[in-house]
């Protein structure tokens, strides 16, 4: 569980942060949605006690995590695949941290095994690809089997199987009833991956809701589905709330009801479809439609 | 809320500093930069020494009287502690545990060390136990290896001194101490400056150009120099010029120099990384 109560960060003029609030609760993914700029590392930075808050608190568990004299067993945090040193082995850099916090060995080839590092282990940093990067910085945030996970844009530089891979990573530390707060400037990343939403913009909060609750709002939730019977699924979305337009290429187009819940609704009025999308383009659209006037910088915008 | 997570470590242990020790120990010597700097070093500074005697043993023949009468023990004391291999170990020393946390900090490793402890002084504190003993090895290993091939050589002429010769432990000592010194030195200007290149420009202006600048032949200069690493050093490899200087310093003002420097150096370098935003 992570608190942030009003919290601000300013360096000198720039307010980074701004008097955010919000929880983030265990047992789901929660995506921290945000244009580039919009504070999210800031605010990452500030609930691990790097950056001291200019007001306002976060606390982990109830405490401040700086407050921990040792934090492996409380929070993992990958926060840039970067903050490595490139001259080490991977395996002597899990190592050094596994031993700050009294981790036993064992546990480095636990956490080796699951980001599939073994082979690499023993070979200096500095010639992983950013995809291995990322992998060792998972491994590290893992290393101490804590209750509260952070990532800052941890999908970054890796291939399909390994986004793939993450998201089925962090659907299951949610589900083993641990905290997962995951970072992105990409809506489509957290579509298949969070739960919940939280979404800044120049450090302000703009939504805090689940993913379909943000989806639906803005310019409105679209399912596109293909079903060879769309009268009785006009009808049947339309007692559910939702509506429905027929598009030209003899599809429907549903918004207000998301496609989870028009799968459920097909499946007991037993009308078969052919195709069930959500249309990521709506998600993008709502993202951005929220975050507009929160983007600090817009292409081609004259300022 | 957080019950329901099945951890399959056992229970936080109690933090201890020790536990920060070998972490701090694995880091330092999983780098390949810090052995090869670590020998590079250590032969270079004994090689110096040593060229040094041989150039006396050659030249023994051809000396006068004068300094034949006085080349024990002061010409073969300086022969073992050459100024310039003094330099050599100040530079590498200073470099060495200055490196020691810029590279954390240019690398952003900092971050994940500090994620992983929050109590980061106590990183810090680890970080210096860890340095202060590998530059003592390093210090004995060359101001023992210096000594001993210096008078091995010049035993070959009969003119070398024995370590119980007075005066002579002390330099031995004064010599090996001034790496892990110089290098907390390092450590404490990285952890205030944090980049890389300016921590060891202002690292060599502080250890080796500043007290090049100052005279010992006025009081408060001399004072100044004496209060200085490399001054202390000099003073207490007492050499035949220290009898000569018109103030000297004392063994044991020259060894709270270096305890001074010491002490110092660890209480800012642990002072500087509270608080600091990264």
């Amino acid at each position: 569980m992570i608190d942030v109560n009003e919290l601000t960060k300013r360096y000198g003029k720039a307010t980074a942060v701004d008097r955010l609030t919000f929880t983030v609760r265990p047992g789901q993914v929660t995506g921290f949605l945000g244009p580039n700029g919009a504070g999210k590392s800031t605010t990452l930075r500030l609930i691990l006690g790097l950056h001291t808050p200019t007001a306002g608190t976060a606390t982990v568990d109830g405490r401040p995590f700086a407050d921990r004299p040792r934090g492996l067993r409380h929070v993992g945090a990958l926060l840039d695949a970067a903050d490595v040193h490139g001259g080490r082995s991977g395996y002597a850099h899990l190592r050094a941290l596994a031993a700050s916090n009294r981790i036993p060995r064992r546990r480095i080839d636990e956490v080796l095994a699951e980001v599939g590092l073994q082979e690499a282990a023993r070979r200096r940093i500095g010639g992983y690809s950013l995809g291995m990067r990322q992998r060792l910085g998972i491994a590290a945030a893992l290393l101490g089997d804590p209750p509260v996970l952070l990532f800052d844009e941890p999908l970054n530089g890796l291939d399909p199987e390994g986004v793939l891979w993450v998201r089925g990573l962090f659907r299951r530390l949610a589900a083993e009833g641990r905290t997962v707060f995951v970072s992105s400037h990409l809506m489509r990343e957290m579509e298949h991956t969070a739960d919940h939403l939280i979404v800044i913009g120049r450090g302000r909060l703009v939504a805090d809701e689940s993913l379909a609750e943000f989806a639906s709002r803005g310019e409105g939730l679209r399912v596109t589905v293909d079903t060879p019977d769309p009268a009785t699924l006009t009808a049947v979305v339309d007692v559910a709330g939702g509506s429905t337009v027929p598009a030209p290429d003899g599809t429907l187009t549903v918004t207000g009801l998301t496609a989870a819940r028009v799968g459920e609704l097909a499946f007991e009025h037993r009308i078969l479809l052919r195709e069930l999308t959500t249309r990521s383009a709506s998600l993008e659209e709502a993202f951005l439609a929220q975050t507009a006037d929160a983007v600090d910088y817009l292409a081609g915008e004259n300022r | 809320m957080t019950t329901t997570a099945a951890p399959r470590l056992d229970a936080e242990p109690a933090a201890r500093f020790s536990d920060l020790i070998a972490a701090e120990r694995i880091k330092l010597t999983s780098l390949r930069s810090t052995r090869w700097g670590v020998l590079f070093s250590a032969v270079v500074v004994i090689a110096m020494n040593a060229n040094a005697a041989f150039a006396d043993y050659r030249n023994w023949p051809t000396y006068p009287a004068g300094i034949r009468a006085s080349f024990v023990p002061d010409w073969a004391v300086g022969d073992a502690f050459q100024a310039g291999a003094a330099m050599v170990t100040i530079l590498a020393a200073g470099t060495i545990g200055a490196l020691a946390i810029t590279s954390d900090y240019a690398s952003g490793l900092a971050r994940t060390t500090f994620a992983a402890v929050p109590a980061r002084s106590s990183v810090v504190l680890a970080k210096a136990t860890v340095l202060t003993a590998v530059l003592l090895v390093f210090g004995v290993v060359v101001a023992g290896g210096s000594f001993a091939a210096s008078q091995s050589i010049l035993a070959g002429r009969g003119i070398n001194v024995a370590l119980d010769h007075p005066g002579v432990l002390r330099g031995v000592v004064a010599s090996a101490l001034l790496a892990p010194v110089c290098g907390l030195a390092g450590l404490a200007i990285g952890a205030v400056v944090r980049h890389t290149a300016a921590t060891i420009v202002t690292t060599v202006a502080a250890l080796l150009l500043f007290p090049a600048l100052l005279q010992d032949r006025r009081h408060l200069t001399a004072t100044i120099l004496h209060a200085q690493p490399y001054g202390a050093w000099g003073s207490l490899r007492g050499l035949d010029s220290q009898h000569l200087m018109p103030y000297p310093a004392t063994p044991l003002g020259s060894f709270l120099v270096y305890g001074s420097w010491a002490l110092a150096a660890v209480l800012v370098a642990a002072l500087a990384v509270r608080r600091r935003d990264l």
